[in-house]
Protein backbone atom coordinates (compact mmCIF):
# COMPACT_ATOMS: atom_id res chain seq x y z
CA UNK A 1 0.00 0.00 0.00
CA UNK A 2 1.46 3.16 -0.17
CA UNK A 3 -0.26 6.92 0.02
CA UNK A 4 -0.76 10.06 -2.39
CA UNK A 5 -0.80 13.64 -1.69
CA UNK A 6 -4.63 13.77 -1.19
CA UNK A 7 -4.12 11.19 1.86
CA UNK A 8 -1.14 12.90 2.95
CA UNK A 9 -3.03 15.50 3.80
CA UNK A 10 -6.42 14.19 4.63
CA UNK A 11 -4.00 12.47 7.36
CA UNK A 12 -2.44 15.25 8.64
CA UNK A 13 -5.93 17.28 9.30
CA UNK A 14 -6.65 13.98 11.04
CA UNK A 15 -3.61 14.93 13.21
CA UNK A 16 -3.97 18.37 13.33
CA UNK A 17 -0.90 19.29 11.61
CA UNK A 18 -0.63 21.74 9.36
CA UNK A 19 1.47 20.99 6.22
CA UNK A 20 2.90 23.01 3.78
CA UNK A 21 2.57 21.95 -0.26
CA UNK A 22 5.97 21.36 -0.45
CA UNK A 23 6.51 19.43 2.82
CA UNK A 24 3.40 17.37 2.37
CA UNK A 25 5.46 16.25 -0.76
CA UNK A 26 8.59 15.38 1.12
CA UNK A 27 6.54 13.68 3.74
CA UNK A 28 4.41 11.56 0.81
CA UNK A 29 8.24 9.91 0.11
CA UNK A 30 9.08 9.31 3.41
CA UNK A 31 5.32 7.88 4.26
CA UNK A 32 5.95 5.55 1.07
CA UNK A 33 9.32 4.73 2.40
CA UNK A 34 8.27 3.23 5.64
CA UNK A 35 5.28 1.87 4.51
CA UNK A 36 7.25 -0.45 2.10
CA UNK A 37 9.51 -1.78 4.88
CA UNK A 38 6.81 -2.76 7.24
CA UNK A 39 4.73 -4.40 4.61
CA UNK A 40 6.42 -7.58 4.96
CA UNK A 41 4.56 -8.01 7.46
CA UNK A 42 2.23 -9.53 5.43
CA UNK A 43 3.96 -12.00 4.56
CA UNK A 44 3.77 -13.77 8.85
CA UNK A 45 1.65 -16.60 9.33
CA UNK A 46 -0.88 -15.11 12.23
CA UNK A 47 -3.15 -17.78 12.27
CA UNK A 48 -5.19 -18.25 15.21
CA UNK A 49 -1.90 -16.04 16.97
CA UNK A 50 -4.13 -13.12 19.76
CA UNK A 51 -2.81 -9.51 19.55
CA UNK A 52 -1.16 -8.80 22.13
CA UNK A 53 -2.62 -6.44 25.00
CA UNK A 54 -0.68 -6.73 27.53
CA UNK A 55 3.49 -8.07 27.51
CA UNK A 56 3.29 -8.88 31.01
CA UNK A 57 0.24 -11.07 31.77
CA UNK A 58 -1.69 -9.38 34.87
CA UNK A 59 -4.61 -8.16 35.70
CA UNK A 60 -5.32 -4.70 35.84
CA UNK A 61 -4.64 -3.34 39.37
CA UNK A 62 -7.78 -0.57 40.20
CA UNK A 63 -7.87 1.69 43.00
CA UNK A 64 -10.90 2.27 45.20
CA UNK A 65 -13.30 4.70 43.43
CA UNK A 66 -12.37 7.60 46.32
CA UNK A 67 -11.14 11.14 45.88
CA UNK A 68 -7.26 10.92 46.45
CA UNK A 69 -5.86 14.69 45.11
CA UNK A 70 -7.41 17.53 43.82
CA UNK A 71 -7.80 21.46 45.15
CA UNK A 72 -4.78 22.56 43.11
CA UNK A 73 -6.72 24.34 40.14
CA UNK A 74 -3.37 26.97 40.58
CA UNK A 75 -1.06 23.87 40.19
CA UNK A 76 -3.15 23.11 37.05
CA UNK A 77 -3.28 26.21 35.32
CA UNK A 78 0.42 27.19 36.27
CA UNK A 79 1.89 26.34 32.60
CA UNK A 80 -1.23 27.09 30.30
CA UNK A 81 -0.55 29.95 27.42
CA UNK A 82 -3.86 31.74 28.84
CA UNK A 83 -5.77 31.07 31.24
CA UNK A 84 -8.15 33.60 33.16
CA UNK A 85 -9.56 32.67 36.65
CA UNK A 86 -8.15 29.28 36.66
CA UNK A 87 -10.14 28.61 33.11
CA UNK A 88 -8.08 27.67 30.22
CA UNK A 89 -8.43 30.54 27.28
CA UNK A 90 -9.04 29.20 23.83
CA UNK A 91 -10.11 30.94 21.06
CA UNK A 92 -14.11 31.34 20.11
CA UNK A 93 -15.99 27.87 19.45
CA UNK A 94 -19.30 28.84 19.55
CA UNK A 95 -20.39 32.10 17.66
CA UNK B 1 38.99 18.73 42.17
CA UNK B 2 38.46 16.97 38.76
CA UNK B 3 39.53 13.66 40.77
CA UNK B 4 36.29 13.35 42.56
CA UNK B 5 34.70 12.85 39.62
CA UNK B 6 36.53 10.22 38.68
CA UNK B 7 34.82 8.24 41.46
CA UNK B 8 32.12 5.71 40.53
CA UNK B 9 28.88 5.64 42.06
CA UNK B 10 29.93 2.82 44.55
CA UNK B 11 33.23 4.75 45.37
CA UNK B 12 32.07 7.92 46.01
CA UNK B 13 29.51 6.09 48.58
CA UNK B 14 32.39 4.29 50.09
CA UNK B 15 34.37 8.06 50.43
CA UNK B 16 31.22 9.63 52.25
CA UNK B 17 29.98 6.91 54.39
CA UNK B 18 34.13 7.02 55.63
CA UNK B 19 33.52 11.30 55.27
CA UNK B 20 36.81 11.46 53.71
CA UNK B 21 34.66 13.44 51.57
CA UNK B 22 31.59 15.33 51.74
CA UNK B 23 28.51 15.46 49.35
CA UNK B 24 28.98 19.32 48.77
CA UNK B 25 32.55 18.89 47.56
CA UNK B 26 31.45 16.15 45.27
CA UNK B 27 28.74 17.93 43.70
CA UNK B 28 30.70 20.99 43.35
CA UNK B 29 33.41 19.00 41.39
CA UNK B 30 30.65 17.80 39.07
CA UNK B 31 29.16 21.36 38.81
CA UNK B 32 32.71 22.63 37.44
CA UNK B 33 32.95 19.88 35.19
CA UNK B 34 29.79 20.80 33.75
CA UNK B 35 30.49 24.07 33.78
CA UNK B 36 33.68 23.67 31.38
CA UNK B 37 32.60 20.79 29.55
CA UNK B 38 29.09 21.19 28.64
CA UNK B 39 29.64 23.69 26.06
CA UNK B 40 31.60 21.27 23.99
CA UNK B 41 29.17 18.02 24.39
CA UNK B 42 25.81 19.31 25.19
CA UNK B 43 24.37 16.83 27.15
CA UNK B 44 22.63 19.17 29.73
CA UNK B 45 20.09 21.56 28.42
CA UNK B 46 19.56 22.61 31.88
CA UNK B 47 21.52 22.90 34.75
CA UNK B 48 20.22 23.27 38.51
CA UNK B 49 23.47 24.44 40.36
CA UNK B 50 21.32 25.90 43.30
CA UNK B 51 19.18 23.05 43.85
CA UNK B 52 22.55 20.59 43.88
CA UNK B 53 23.99 22.20 46.09
CA UNK B 54 21.15 22.97 48.36
CA UNK B 55 20.71 18.36 48.60
CA UNK B 56 24.61 17.81 48.97
CA UNK B 57 24.04 20.29 51.96
CA UNK B 58 21.03 18.41 53.17
CA UNK B 59 22.84 14.80 52.36
CA UNK B 60 26.08 15.85 54.58
CA UNK B 61 23.40 16.66 57.44
CA UNK B 62 21.89 13.40 56.78
CA UNK B 63 25.76 11.45 56.50
CA UNK B 64 26.42 13.10 59.51
CA UNK B 65 23.29 12.40 61.20
CA UNK B 66 23.98 8.17 60.62
CA UNK B 67 20.04 8.74 58.13
CA UNK B 68 22.18 8.39 55.13
CA UNK B 69 19.81 6.71 51.87
CA UNK B 70 21.22 4.25 49.21
CA UNK B 71 22.19 7.45 47.51
CA UNK B 72 23.09 9.37 50.04
CA UNK B 73 25.34 13.07 48.08
CA UNK B 74 25.50 10.87 44.52
CA UNK B 75 24.88 13.44 41.84
CA UNK B 76 23.12 12.32 39.22
CA UNK B 77 21.55 13.57 35.82
CA UNK B 78 18.19 13.35 34.67
CA UNK B 79 16.88 13.14 31.58
CA UNK B 80 14.50 15.68 29.95
CA UNK B 81 11.92 13.03 29.86
CA UNK B 82 11.01 12.62 33.47
CA UNK B 83 8.96 15.22 35.00
CA UNK B 84 11.25 17.14 37.87
CA UNK B 85 9.11 19.60 40.01
CA UNK B 86 9.51 23.09 38.73
CA UNK B 87 12.34 22.34 36.35
CA UNK B 88 12.25 22.47 32.96
CA UNK B 89 10.85 19.26 31.63
CA UNK B 90 10.48 19.40 27.76
CA UNK B 91 11.60 16.19 26.47
CA UNK B 92 13.77 18.42 24.48
CA UNK B 93 10.94 19.56 22.44
CA UNK B 94 9.00 23.30 21.34
CA UNK B 95 5.89 22.10 22.02
CA UNK B 96 6.64 22.10 25.63
CA UNK B 97 8.25 25.25 25.65
CA UNK B 98 9.04 26.83 29.16
CA UNK B 99 6.78 23.89 30.88
CA UNK B 100 7.67 23.22 34.29
CA UNK B 101 5.69 20.63 35.79
CA UNK B 102 4.19 20.83 39.35
CA UNK B 103 4.59 17.43 40.36
CA UNK B 104 7.94 14.95 40.44
CA UNK B 105 7.89 11.69 38.58
CA UNK B 106 7.92 8.63 40.84
CA UNK B 107 11.50 7.43 39.57
CA UNK B 108 13.10 10.60 40.31
CA UNK B 109 11.50 10.88 43.85
CA UNK B 110 12.64 7.65 44.68
CA UNK B 111 15.78 8.99 43.82
CA UNK B 112 15.81 12.06 46.07
CA UNK B 113 14.54 9.80 48.89
CA UNK B 114 17.52 8.03 48.71
CA UNK B 115 19.43 10.77 49.19
CA UNK B 116 20.54 11.63 45.36
CA UNK B 117 21.52 15.19 44.23
CA UNK B 118 19.83 16.73 41.19
CA UNK B 119 22.55 18.58 38.48
CA UNK B 120 20.02 18.99 35.93
CA UNK B 121 18.21 17.48 33.04
CA UNK B 122 19.57 15.96 30.00
CA UNK B 123 19.54 16.26 26.54
CA UNK B 124 17.55 13.89 24.32
CA UNK B 125 16.39 13.20 20.85
CA UNK B 126 12.55 15.01 20.79
CA UNK B 127 10.07 13.09 22.50
CA UNK B 128 12.68 10.06 22.52
CA UNK B 129 11.96 9.52 19.18
CA UNK B 130 15.60 9.07 17.52
CA UNK B 131 18.91 6.98 17.56
CA UNK B 132 21.33 9.57 17.34
CA UNK B 133 19.87 12.75 19.72
CA UNK B 134 20.04 14.58 16.47
CA UNK B 135 16.46 15.65 16.59
CA UNK B 136 16.72 17.61 19.68
CA UNK B 137 14.91 20.85 20.05
CA UNK B 138 18.03 21.76 21.82
CA UNK B 139 21.03 20.37 19.22
CA UNK B 140 22.91 17.54 18.95
CA UNK B 141 25.21 15.96 21.77
CA UNK B 142 28.44 15.18 20.79
CA UNK B 143 29.72 11.81 21.79
CA UNK B 144 33.12 12.20 23.85
CA UNK B 145 34.42 9.80 21.89
CA UNK B 146 36.27 10.22 18.72
CA UNK B 147 37.84 8.10 16.49
CA UNK B 148 41.32 7.38 16.63
CA UNK B 149 43.93 10.20 14.95
CA UNK B 150 40.38 11.82 13.44
CA UNK B 151 38.37 15.33 14.47
CA UNK B 152 35.01 14.13 13.20
CA UNK B 153 33.08 14.60 15.66
CA UNK B 154 30.42 11.45 16.39
CA UNK B 155 26.58 11.20 17.85
CA UNK B 156 26.46 9.54 21.39
CA UNK B 157 23.60 7.16 19.95
CA UNK B 158 20.06 8.01 21.28
CA UNK B 159 17.50 8.87 22.47
CA UNK B 160 19.39 9.34 26.05
CA UNK B 161 22.40 10.59 24.21
CA UNK B 162 23.07 12.84 26.91
CA UNK B 163 22.52 10.81 29.64
CA UNK B 164 24.88 8.23 27.97
CA UNK B 165 27.60 11.63 26.63
CA UNK B 166 27.31 12.78 30.33
CA UNK B 167 28.10 9.50 31.77
CA UNK B 168 31.19 8.71 29.76
CA UNK B 169 32.42 12.67 30.05
CA UNK B 170 32.18 12.04 33.82
CA UNK B 171 29.70 15.33 34.11
CA UNK B 172 27.21 13.23 36.19
CA UNK B 173 27.63 9.86 38.59
CA UNK B 174 24.85 8.20 37.02
CA UNK B 175 21.93 9.15 34.98
CA UNK B 176 18.21 8.09 34.38
CA UNK B 177 17.32 7.45 30.76
CA UNK B 178 14.10 5.42 29.13
CA UNK B 179 14.52 2.90 26.50
CA UNK B 180 11.56 2.35 24.43
CA UNK B 181 13.02 0.35 21.44
CA UNK B 182 16.82 0.61 22.14
CA UNK B 183 17.03 4.13 23.67
CA UNK B 184 19.34 3.02 26.69
CA UNK B 185 21.61 0.17 25.08
CA UNK B 186 22.04 1.67 21.79
CA UNK B 187 23.52 4.86 23.64
CA UNK B 188 25.77 3.09 26.01
CA UNK B 189 27.45 0.87 23.39
CA UNK B 190 28.12 3.75 21.77
CA UNK B 191 29.65 5.80 24.86
CA UNK B 192 31.59 2.99 26.71
CA UNK B 193 28.91 3.12 29.52
CA UNK B 194 26.44 0.55 30.87
CA UNK B 195 22.93 0.74 30.50
CA UNK B 196 19.55 -1.26 31.43
CA UNK B 197 16.18 -1.55 30.17
CA UNK B 198 14.46 -3.37 32.93
CA UNK B 199 11.45 -5.46 32.46
CA UNK B 200 8.50 -3.27 31.44
CA UNK B 201 6.39 -2.80 34.56
CA UNK B 202 9.67 -3.12 36.65
CA UNK B 203 10.00 0.84 36.98
CA UNK B 204 6.68 3.52 37.27
CA UNK B 205 6.21 5.45 33.82
CA UNK B 206 4.25 8.04 36.31
CA UNK B 207 5.57 11.26 35.48
CA UNK B 208 7.94 10.27 32.61
CA UNK B 209 6.66 12.42 29.27
CA UNK B 210 4.44 9.12 27.54
CA UNK B 211 5.78 8.10 23.92
CA UNK B 212 4.74 4.54 23.18
CA UNK B 213 3.16 3.41 26.43
CA UNK B 214 3.50 -0.12 25.80
CA UNK B 215 6.69 0.12 24.90
CA UNK B 216 8.14 2.79 27.37
CA UNK B 217 10.50 1.97 30.83
CA UNK B 218 12.79 3.90 32.37
CA UNK B 219 16.32 2.49 33.49
CA UNK B 220 20.04 3.86 34.47
CA UNK B 221 22.78 4.26 32.35
CA UNK B 222 26.02 4.14 34.63
CA UNK B 223 29.85 3.77 34.24
CA UNK B 224 29.94 0.01 35.19
CA UNK B 225 27.72 -3.07 36.23
CA UNK B 226 27.58 -1.74 40.00
CA UNK B 227 26.54 1.49 39.41
CA UNK B 228 23.41 0.23 37.29
CA UNK B 229 22.65 -2.09 40.08
CA UNK B 230 22.97 0.54 42.67
CA UNK B 231 21.11 2.42 40.79
CA UNK B 232 18.28 0.71 39.21
CA UNK B 233 17.75 -0.81 43.08
CA UNK B 234 16.31 2.82 44.00
CA UNK B 235 14.65 4.03 40.63
CA UNK B 236 12.17 0.45 40.84
CA UNK B 237 9.23 0.61 42.47
CA UNK B 238 5.29 -0.56 42.67
CA UNK B 239 3.38 2.98 42.29
CA UNK B 240 -0.25 3.16 42.71
CA UNK B 241 0.07 5.58 40.04
CA UNK B 242 0.83 3.58 37.17
CA UNK B 243 -1.53 0.00 37.29
CA UNK B 244 1.30 -1.38 35.00
CA UNK B 245 4.16 -1.14 37.59
CA UNK B 246 4.19 -4.50 39.05
CA UNK B 247 3.86 -5.88 42.55
CA UNK B 248 7.33 -7.91 43.18
CA UNK B 249 9.62 -6.97 45.61
CA UNK B 250 12.42 -5.53 44.21
CA UNK B 251 15.88 -7.49 44.88
CA UNK B 252 19.26 -6.12 45.81
CA UNK B 253 20.92 -6.45 42.75
CA UNK B 254 24.03 -5.40 43.55
CA UNK B 255 24.36 -8.62 45.57
CA UNK B 256 24.00 -10.58 42.47
CA UNK B 257 26.94 -9.44 41.09
CA UNK B 258 30.23 -11.85 41.64
CA UNK B 259 27.63 -14.88 41.70
CA UNK B 260 28.84 -17.67 39.46
CA UNK B 261 28.20 -18.39 36.43
CA UNK B 262 28.33 -22.20 36.90
CA UNK B 263 25.24 -24.64 35.24
CA UNK B 264 23.99 -21.17 33.11
CA UNK B 265 22.64 -21.61 29.57
CA UNK B 266 23.10 -18.70 27.79
CA UNK B 267 21.55 -18.78 23.91
CA UNK B 268 22.94 -16.98 20.84
CA UNK B 269 20.27 -16.71 18.31
CA UNK B 270 21.29 -16.93 14.61
CA UNK B 271 19.09 -14.44 13.47
CA UNK B 272 21.25 -11.55 15.32
CA UNK B 273 23.42 -12.21 12.30
CA UNK B 274 22.86 -9.51 10.29
CA UNK B 275 24.12 -8.84 6.26
CA UNK B 276 26.45 -5.71 6.13
CA UNK B 277 27.19 -6.66 10.03
CA UNK B 278 31.10 -5.59 10.52
CA UNK B 279 33.22 -8.68 11.15
CA UNK B 280 35.00 -6.99 14.10
CA UNK B 281 30.87 -6.78 15.90
CA UNK B 282 30.92 -10.93 15.03
CA UNK B 283 34.42 -10.89 16.85
CA UNK B 284 32.91 -9.40 19.67
CA UNK B 285 30.30 -11.56 20.45
CA UNK B 286 32.41 -14.44 20.16
CA UNK B 287 35.10 -12.97 22.78
CA UNK B 288 31.66 -12.32 24.96
CA UNK B 289 31.16 -16.43 24.31
CA UNK B 290 34.23 -17.39 25.31
CA UNK B 291 34.38 -15.18 28.01
CA UNK B 292 31.07 -16.56 29.68
CA UNK B 293 32.17 -20.28 28.54
CA UNK B 294 35.35 -19.82 30.85
CA UNK B 295 33.35 -18.65 33.58
CA UNK B 296 31.17 -21.92 33.67
CA UNK B 297 28.80 -20.88 31.40
CA UNK B 298 27.27 -23.28 28.46
CA UNK B 299 26.89 -21.72 25.44
CA UNK B 300 23.80 -22.71 23.30
CA UNK B 301 22.45 -21.96 19.78
CA UNK B 302 18.61 -20.75 19.74
CA UNK B 303 16.59 -19.72 17.27
CA UNK B 304 14.37 -16.37 17.57
CA UNK B 305 12.68 -16.78 14.06
CA UNK B 306 10.42 -13.76 14.39
CA UNK B 307 13.67 -11.48 14.67
CA UNK B 308 13.06 -9.87 11.28
CA UNK B 309 9.79 -8.49 11.94
CA UNK B 310 10.63 -7.05 15.29
CA UNK B 311 11.49 -3.54 13.72
CA UNK B 312 9.01 -3.48 11.45
CA UNK B 313 6.11 -3.83 13.40
CA UNK B 314 7.64 -1.81 16.04
CA UNK B 315 7.27 0.83 13.57
CA UNK B 316 3.56 0.59 13.00
CA UNK B 317 3.04 -0.06 17.43
CA UNK B 318 5.23 2.63 18.77
CA UNK B 319 4.22 5.22 15.98
CA UNK B 320 0.94 4.60 16.51
CA UNK B 321 0.78 4.97 20.35
CA UNK B 322 2.90 8.34 19.86
CA UNK B 323 0.61 9.39 17.75
CA UNK B 324 -2.44 8.58 20.63
CA UNK B 325 -0.22 10.03 22.80
CA UNK B 326 0.92 12.89 21.67
CA UNK B 327 -2.12 14.45 21.11
CA UNK B 328 -2.42 16.11 24.04
CA UNK B 329 -0.29 19.07 23.21
CA UNK B 330 -2.59 21.09 21.80
CA UNK B 331 -1.44 24.87 23.02
CA UNK B 332 -4.48 24.94 25.51
CA UNK B 333 -2.80 23.29 29.03
CA UNK B 334 0.60 23.90 28.55
CA UNK B 335 3.49 24.80 26.05
CA UNK B 336 3.82 26.26 22.91
CA UNK B 337 0.72 28.28 21.13
CA UNK B 338 0.64 29.62 17.98
CA UNK B 339 -2.65 31.99 17.53
CA UNK B 340 -5.15 31.00 14.33
CA UNK B 341 -8.14 32.18 13.05
CA UNK B 342 -9.99 29.76 15.10
CA UNK B 343 -9.57 26.59 17.39
CA UNK B 344 -8.30 24.04 15.07
CA UNK B 345 -5.95 26.59 13.46
CA UNK B 346 -4.74 27.21 16.21
CA UNK B 347 -4.01 23.48 17.00
CA UNK B 348 -2.61 22.73 13.77
CA UNK B 349 -0.09 25.75 13.70
CA UNK B 350 1.02 25.16 17.35
CA UNK B 351 1.64 21.30 16.53
CA UNK B 352 3.46 22.61 13.18
CA UNK B 353 5.88 24.78 14.55
CA UNK B 354 5.84 23.29 17.86
CA UNK B 355 7.11 19.08 16.78
CA UNK B 356 10.35 18.67 14.83
CA UNK B 357 10.30 16.64 11.30
CA UNK B 358 11.00 12.81 12.93
CA UNK B 359 8.04 13.57 15.54
CA UNK B 360 5.97 14.66 13.26
CA UNK B 361 6.66 11.79 10.83
CA UNK B 362 5.53 9.42 13.45
CA UNK B 363 2.34 11.00 14.20
CA UNK B 364 1.64 10.83 10.38
CA UNK B 365 2.70 6.97 9.92
CA UNK B 366 0.71 6.38 13.72
CA UNK B 367 -2.56 8.57 12.33
CA UNK B 368 -2.72 6.72 8.83
CA UNK B 369 -1.89 2.73 10.14
CA UNK B 370 -4.51 3.54 12.84
CA UNK B 371 -7.04 5.45 10.51
CA UNK B 372 -10.47 3.64 9.42
CA UNK B 373 -9.89 0.86 6.84
CA UNK B 374 -6.21 0.35 7.46
CA UNK B 375 -6.56 -0.54 11.29
CA UNK B 376 -6.94 -4.50 10.65
CA UNK B 377 -4.08 -4.38 7.97
CA UNK B 378 -1.66 -2.82 10.04
CA UNK B 379 -2.19 -2.66 13.88
CA UNK B 380 -3.41 -5.57 14.26
CA UNK B 381 -1.23 -7.51 12.26
CA UNK B 382 1.39 -5.82 14.31
CA UNK B 383 -0.11 -6.83 17.01
CA UNK B 384 -0.23 -10.03 16.38
CA UNK B 385 3.39 -10.89 15.12
CA UNK B 386 4.43 -8.87 18.42
CA UNK B 387 2.48 -11.72 19.95
CA UNK B 388 5.07 -14.36 18.09
CA UNK B 389 8.26 -12.08 18.74
CA UNK B 390 7.26 -12.88 22.47
CA UNK B 391 6.26 -16.01 22.01
CA UNK B 392 10.38 -17.40 20.38
CA UNK B 393 11.85 -16.15 23.83
CA UNK B 394 9.23 -17.70 25.78
CA UNK B 395 10.46 -20.86 23.81
CA UNK B 396 13.92 -20.71 24.28
CA UNK B 397 13.48 -19.86 28.05
CA UNK B 398 11.25 -22.55 27.92
CA UNK B 399 14.22 -24.85 26.89
CA UNK B 400 16.22 -24.37 29.55
CA UNK B 401 18.37 -20.58 27.73
CA UNK B 402 19.13 -18.52 31.12
CA UNK B 403 19.74 -15.32 28.97
CA UNK B 404 20.09 -14.70 25.91
CA UNK B 405 24.06 -12.65 24.38
CA UNK B 406 23.53 -10.50 21.02
CA UNK B 407 25.49 -7.46 19.87
CA UNK B 408 23.88 -4.46 20.80
CA UNK B 409 24.19 -2.38 17.93
CA UNK B 410 25.09 -3.40 13.98
CA UNK B 411 28.18 -0.84 14.16
CA UNK B 412 30.36 1.56 16.62
CA UNK B 413 29.00 5.42 16.84
CA UNK B 414 28.59 7.45 13.52
CA UNK B 415 29.05 10.68 12.47
CA UNK B 416 27.12 13.63 13.69
CA UNK B 417 24.66 14.74 10.53
CA UNK B 418 25.30 11.67 8.32
CA UNK B 419 24.28 12.13 5.43
CA UNK B 420 23.44 8.41 4.39
CA UNK B 421 21.21 8.51 7.44
CA UNK B 422 19.34 11.66 7.50
CA UNK B 423 18.02 11.18 3.67
CA UNK B 424 16.59 8.06 4.86
CA UNK B 425 14.47 7.03 7.60
CA UNK B 426 14.17 3.73 7.87
CA UNK B 427 18.18 3.02 7.45
CA UNK B 428 18.16 5.10 10.93
CA UNK B 429 15.63 2.64 11.92
CA UNK B 430 18.03 -0.28 11.80
CA UNK B 431 20.16 0.93 14.18
CA UNK B 432 18.34 -0.90 17.03
CA UNK B 433 17.54 -3.80 15.05
CA UNK B 434 18.92 -5.53 18.16
CA UNK B 435 17.43 -3.94 21.13
CA UNK B 436 13.83 -3.59 19.37
CA UNK B 437 12.80 -6.89 20.23
CA UNK B 438 13.77 -6.45 23.82
CA UNK B 439 10.86 -3.81 24.17
CA UNK B 440 8.24 -6.09 22.04
CA UNK B 441 8.16 -8.57 24.69
CA UNK B 442 8.75 -6.65 27.36
CA UNK B 443 11.69 -8.16 28.51
CA UNK B 444 14.63 -6.76 30.67
CA UNK B 445 18.30 -6.08 28.47
CA UNK B 446 21.20 -4.31 29.34
CA UNK B 447 24.33 -3.32 27.06
CA UNK B 448 27.56 -3.79 28.60
CA UNK B 449 31.00 -2.41 26.80
CA UNK B 450 32.86 -5.70 25.52
CA UNK B 451 35.94 -3.90 23.73
CA UNK B 452 37.50 -1.55 20.80
CA UNK B 453 37.27 -1.59 17.31
CA UNK B 454 40.14 -1.02 14.61
CA UNK B 455 38.61 2.91 14.94
CA UNK B 456 38.91 2.69 18.30
CA UNK B 457 35.29 3.21 19.49
CA UNK B 458 33.58 0.82 21.67
CA UNK B 459 31.60 -1.59 20.90
CA UNK B 460 28.50 -2.97 23.38
CA UNK B 461 27.23 -6.64 23.60
CA UNK B 462 23.59 -6.98 24.72
CA UNK B 463 22.23 -9.84 27.60
CA UNK B 464 18.47 -10.40 27.40
CA UNK B 465 16.89 -12.46 30.00
CA UNK B 466 13.62 -13.47 31.58
CA UNK B 467 11.00 -10.94 32.73
CA UNK B 468 12.07 -9.71 36.33
CA UNK B 469 15.12 -11.82 35.89
CA UNK B 470 17.49 -8.73 36.28
CA UNK B 471 19.65 -10.35 38.46
CA UNK B 472 20.85 -12.64 36.32
CA UNK B 473 21.69 -9.78 34.36
CA UNK B 474 23.61 -8.27 36.15
CA UNK B 475 25.91 -11.38 37.47
CA UNK B 476 26.37 -12.32 33.40
CA UNK B 477 27.59 -8.51 32.84
CA UNK B 478 30.03 -8.35 35.08
CA UNK B 479 31.53 -11.33 33.85
CA UNK B 480 32.34 -9.38 30.71
CA UNK B 481 33.06 -6.37 32.20
CA UNK B 482 35.58 -8.24 34.36
CA UNK B 483 37.14 -9.56 31.31
CA UNK B 484 36.90 -6.55 28.59
CA UNK B 485 37.37 -4.03 31.32
CA UNK B 486 36.16 -0.28 31.39
CA UNK B 487 36.41 1.90 28.91
CA UNK B 488 36.97 5.50 29.03
CA UNK B 489 37.38 8.17 26.22
CA UNK B 490 40.48 10.04 25.81
CA UNK B 491 39.93 13.70 26.83
CA UNK B 492 39.81 16.25 23.77
CA UNK B 493 38.21 18.71 25.58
Amino acid sequence: MSVDLATVKRVARLARLAVSEEEAQKMMGELNGILGFVEQLSEVNVKDVEPMTSVTPMVMRKRDDVVTDGDKADDIVANAPATTENFFMVPKVVE
Amino acid sequence: MTELTKLTIAEARAKLTAKEISAVELTDAYLAAIEAVNPVINAYVTVTPEKAREMAKASDARIAAGKAGALEGIPLGIKDLFATRDVHTQACSHILDGFKPKYESTVSQNLWDDGAVMLGKLNMDEFAMGSSNESSYYGPVINPWKAEGSNQQLVPGGSSGGSAAAVAAQLCAGATATDTGGSIRQPAAFTGTVGIKPTYGRCSRWGIVAFASSLDQAGPIARDVRDCAIMLKSMASVDAKDTTSVDLPVPDYEAAIGQSLKGMKIGIPNEYRVDGMPEEIEKVWQQGMQWLKDAGAEIVNISLPHTKYALPAYYIVAPAEASSNLARYDGVRYGLRVDGKDIVDMYEKTRAAGFGTEVKRRIMIGTYVLSAGYYDAYYLQAQKVRTLIKRDFEIAFANGVDAILTPATPSSAFGIADEDLASDPVKMYLNDIFTVTVNMAGLPGMSVPAGLDHKGLPLGLQLIGKPFDEETLFKTAHVIEQAAGTFSPKKWW
